[in-house]
């Protein structure tokens, strides 16, 4: 395996291959792994910061973190990283490392439309129907009564974007109609960027 | 490509049958494809294009090693999935790559068996793929002949190079790894087991001939990916002001902090420019050159050494910054310096020219890359979808901006819905057209008017200079530029009031405002240009006619004047030793380049204070004075007029790119040019950061203006090409000053090259450049040019023509099926 240069200067606390291998596998350079380590075992508490590799954290601990606070999609985000097998979104050190990867400026436009894509299914199924995309506007019209849109205008809504976008017409939009939507905004590549 | 492969894979499997392997047919036709040498490298992202999340596998290598490995037929689903397969993977995949992970993942099966059998073998050097391939169509040993080789035979160099693909592969699965949507934990498997693999064989691989080479390339390699991974994290460590942008973007969105990244940007190319200048033309004349006080062009002339080192003096640029390394016309004409025998003139020539150079190659490549992300996308075809799946600014982290943004996505979606429901109302259309007709005149007038004001000022500054500047104060002095400014302060503001009148869609009275600003700007700055070029025109053709008159007036002055020295004789033969003169006191012809220089400076320096000003008053006395007056105030002043101020993205990006035309246009005159321009962006990156955090309140109107990157990036490349006119039209046709700077005595500026070519180079070589300058060499070559570009304008369009037709197929495809 090849190792990471020699440039460990604070005491990190993740072996030397791990990082290296770290850096092969995401899009993170090594100052930004090693600060989400930080800003990670931070999220622990004092008596399990020692092992912060293996440890899992709470999901209301994550929604602490400034750049999930403020957004609309902070459940789905934690829910589609998370590999827990206890089913409570809560997340290790890697599914935070992928997490961050994936909303580095420098990840490829493919594999975030393909995370937005998951995160954006609401009910998991494989595809974003009509449902999904109902939640989906109320999530980014946010909470209040007054910014939500009425039902008429939901409908319209949601209509005309299944016409823009589903192409075999069958009333869903599954992930390579997405890409394909998604991929010719120019606003795309640049969204996304939790700061490290 | 696909049906490509089903062909091939057929033929082969007919080779096979007729081979006698007693294989299913879908067996049989992956494995041969595979054992059929095709080598070519597929991308491992290739593998990824699973549409559905169903189809997903563990790993490409994964499929094929279970589509593959299983000789003893025991696992039905492998002929499930080879159809499925078989479209996607092609024939490079290897058997020993299988082997490998068969053996690093499954485990306790059948192949592991296989794989330590195959594992033996490669140390007895036998045909290590025919082999595998023999085992798999024959479950056992027995072989179907289809390799040629006897057992013995050391690896051949077909067995070397397919290995080496296999290991290639194995690389670009490395590389791609992290491009791949799975979870870590598959990551890091799949990384060491092929990891694994390519360590393990790239030690075999290098048996046979050309083992040291080999080895010592594979090493090679490895340390340069080091290398490249180490330089990549210093690199990222090296971005300036990271923290700072990523805090801004935090709390104002992508679109303000966009500006400081441009900032940056600028700064960058500054920073290269300044580089430029700085090392290769002001340090060479300043360690190398005759110092100051041994020409009469570096000294201060006698009748201005008073005052020349007073602070107001220095402010202007005259006195000894004058007759410094700063500007043009301290440099001396030699053609080399120094010990080094640098070539000051040449070299002084070709940093101008090389920094317009480099400048449009740069501009020019960002375009590019930001076209490249943009997906070529000018359609407007996604609106609503657009809006609905990238409108959120994953930047955001603090509350107050989010809810800001909640609400203009909101009022985007409704805006959208209206437009589309409502047809065009018929009403009010004639109003509504006279009112845009009247805006755009008003729009006009007020361009003419800066535009006459600009050129007023100048021509009343040049009278001004004729009667001595002495006799007048600040204003005067300093009028040109204070016009210019405040000119750039007010009538932007102006615009936008005009342009209430039009009632546009937000987007598109943005670029209206966007496109008056420039031409504002232009317009000044051409304005100003030609004012200052009719006066040095004016000057030029005085000297053109009197030139040699003037020349030889001056000439005889000093001759006369040095004679007086002498005690009254003219010397024929000046055989005395030259008597040392002052140079403070000998008289100095015109030297127009340090003034142009000059100008450029003040206007910089005039048009940076007006910024920080403006800011510090506009921005942060106006913060300071709505919240602290609030208490004591009949309305409330933060919500009502004047309220915080929002940040204004594009009025602070047109200055900057205006400020940086201006650079252009004066770095060759004034070297000092660039340095000044880095001082003052690194100040205003500080400054504006602080400003924007301390006084600004993000705006309510969140909409991201992106596709503007661009826009802003051509307006940059256009003022990049309306910069250099100037300079390239006085190097090709305006006689240098005979008493100053590096190319006195010439009669064009540009004949340091021929000079150079004379003596610096061997004849051959200024005869084949005399060729190659040939008009009638250069003139087939711009037509090739421009037929090239035609040619690909041409191909684009069709590209992209292409492009829809295929979506209509698909479209009706679709509809057909269903």
């Amino acid at each position: 395996a090849e190792g990471s240069g020699a440039m460990g200067g604070s005491a990190s606390l993740i072996p030397r291959e791990l990082l290296g291998e770290y850096q092969e596998l995401t899009f993170l350079s090594k100052q930004e792994i090693l600060l989400a380590y930080k800003r990670f075992s931070e999220l622990l508490p004092k008596e399990e910061r020692e092992n912060a590799c293996s440890a899992r954290v709470p999901k209301s601990q994550i929604l602490t973190l400034p750049e999930l606070r403020a957004n609309p999609f902070q459940h789905r985000i934690c829910h589609v990283f998370s590999t827990s097998e206890a089913g409570d979104d809560s997340m290790s050190f890697e599914d935070f490392l992928d997490m961050l990867s994936v909303f580095s400026d420098s990840a490829t436009s493919d594999i975030k439309s393909h995370y937005a894509f998951r995160i954006f299914d609401f009910d998991d199924d494989g595809t974003l129907d009509r449902k999904d995309l109902e939640q989906l506007v109320n999530c980014l019209t946010g909470q209040g009564e007054e910014s939500r849109l009425s039902s008429a205008e939901m409908e319209q809504l949601i209509q005309n974007i299944l016409e823009e976008s589903d192409i075999d017409k069958d009333g869903t939009i599954n992930l390579s109609e997405f890409q394909h939507v998604v991929s010719r905004s120019p606003d795309f590549a640049r969204c996304g960027g939790v700061q490290v | 490509d696909g049906s490509d492969d089903n062909e091939e894979g057929s033929t082969v499997e007919n080779e096979e049958t007729a081979k006698g392997t007693d294989k299913g047919r879908k067996r049989a036709t992956p494995r041969t494809r595979r054992s059929h040498a095709r080598g070519r490298a597929r991308h491992g992202d290739e593998e990824d294009d699973d549409e559905e999340f169903g189809t997903r596998r563990a790993g490409p290598r994964r499929h094929r090693s279970r589509r593959r490995g299983r000789a003893a037929g025991n696992e039905a689903s492998d002929s499930d999935m080879e159809p499925e397969k078989a479209r996607k993977n092609q024939a490079n995949q290897k058997s020993k790559e299988d082997d490998e992970e068969e053996e690093d993942e499954k485990g306790g099966k059948s192949g592991k068996g296989k794989n330590e059998k195959k594992g033996e073998k490669k140390p007895d050097k036998k045909g290590k793929k025919e082999k595998a391939n023999k085992k798999k169509k024959d479950k056992k040993k027995s072989g179907s002949g289809s390799d040629s080789e006897s057992e013995e035979e050391p690896i051949t160099e077909e067995e070397l190079a397919k290995l080496k693909e296999e290991v290639e592969e194995k690389k670009k699965l490395i590389a791609t790894l992290r491009n791949k949507p799975w979870k870590m934990k598959k990551k890091l498997s799949v990384l060491k087991e092929a990891q694994l693999f390519v360590e393990k064989f790239e030690g075999a691989l290098g048996k046979g001939k050309g083992k040291k080479f080999y080895a010592y390339k594979v090493m090679m390699m490895k340390k340069w990916m080091k290398f490249q991974r180490d330089f990549e994290n210093f690199k990222t460590a090296c971005i300036p002001w990271e923290m700072k942008i990523k805090e801004i973007e935090s709390h104002f969105g992508s679109s303000v902090a966009s500006y400081f990244i441009f900032l940056r940007w600028m700064y960058g190319i500054n920073m290269i420019l300044f580089g430029l200048t700085f090392g290769l033309v002001m340090v060479p004349e300043a360690l190398m050159g005759k110092p100051y006080g041994s020409l009469p062009r570096k000294t201060v002339p006698r009748a201005e050494e008073a005052t020349a080192m007073n602070f107001a003096t220095l402010w202007d640029f005259s006195g000894f910054a004058q007759y410094s390394v700063l500007f043009y016309g301290y440099y001396n004409n030699q053609r080399t310096i120094g010990w080094l025998k640098f070539r000051m003139p040449l070299s002084y020539f070709l940093v101008g020219v090389g920094s317009i150079g480099y400048s449009f190659m740069i501009v020019t490549r960002t375009m590019a890359k930001n076209a490249n992300d943009d997906g070529g996308g000018d359609d407007t075809s996604f609106n609503f979808s657009w809006k609905m799946f990238t409108s959120w600014d994953y930047l955001i982290g603090n509350p107050e901006t989010a809810d800001n943004k909640f609400a203009s996505i909101t009022t985007s979606f409704k805006e959208a819905i209206v437009e589309e429901q409502e047809s065009r109302k018929e009403e009010n259309i004639h109003l509504t057209r006279f009112l845009r007709v009247l805006a755009n005149f008003l729009a006009l007038c007020t361009l003419a008017g800066s535009g006459y004001l600009i050129f007023f000022v100048v021509r009343r500054s040049q009278q001004f200079a004729l009667e001595g500047l002495e006799n007048y104060g600040w204003w005067e002095r300093n009028e040109v530029n204070t016009v210019m400014s405040l000119l750039g302060m007010f009538c932007p503001t102006l615009f936008d009031v005009i342009s209430s009148l039009e009632n546009y869609h937000p987007r598109i009275a943005l670029r209206w405002q966007l496109g008056r600003i420039f031409a504002l700007f232009l317009g000044n700055l051409y304005t100003f240009i030609i004012a200052l070029m009719d006066e040095i025109n004016l000057k030029a053709r005085y000297f053109l006619s009197f030139t040699l008159e003037e020349e030889k007036i001056v000439k005889y002055n000093m001759t006369i004047w040095e004679a007086s020295l002498y005690n009254g004789t003219i010397p024929e033969n000046s055989t005395a030793p030259p008597i040392q003169v002052d140079p403070a006191d000998v008289p100095r012809g015109p030297c127009w380049e340090t003034m142009v220089g000059q100008e450029f400076v003040r206007l910089t320096v005039s048009d940076m204070m007006t910024t920080y000003i403006t800011i510090l008053i506009g921005d942060f006395l106006r913060a300071v004075f709505v919240r602290f007056f609030n208490y004591c105030w009949c309305w409330d002043l933060e919500y009502g007029f004047p309220s915080y101020s929002e940040f204004d993205i594009s009025g602070n990006v047109l200055g900057l790119i205006f400020n940086q035309g201006m650079i252009w246009m004066g770095s060759f005159y004034a070297p000092c040019l660039p340095a000044i321009n880095v001082f003052r962006l690194h100040t205003s990156m500080y400054l504006q950061c602080w400003a924007v955090m301390c006084c600004n309140v993000p705006q309510e109107r969140v909409f991201k203006a992106s596709r503007s990157n661009n826009f802003y990036m051509a307006m940059l490349l256009f003022i990049l090409f309306l910069s250099t006119l100037p300079a390239v039209y006085t190097i090709v046709s305006i006689p240098p000053s005979f008493d100053c700077g590096p190319f006195s005595g010439k009669t064009r500026m540009f004949e340091v090259i021929s000079e150079t070519l004379e003596h610096d180079f061997p004849s051959w070589f200024g005869k084949v450049f005399g060729y190659a300058s040939n008009p009638g060499l250069i003139l087939p070559f711009i037509l090739l040019m421009v037929l090239s570009i035609y040619y690909l304008n041409a191909t684009s369009k069709s590209y992209k023509e292409a492009n829809l037709e295929l979506k209509k197929k698909l479209q009706s495809v679709r509809i057909e099926n269903h």
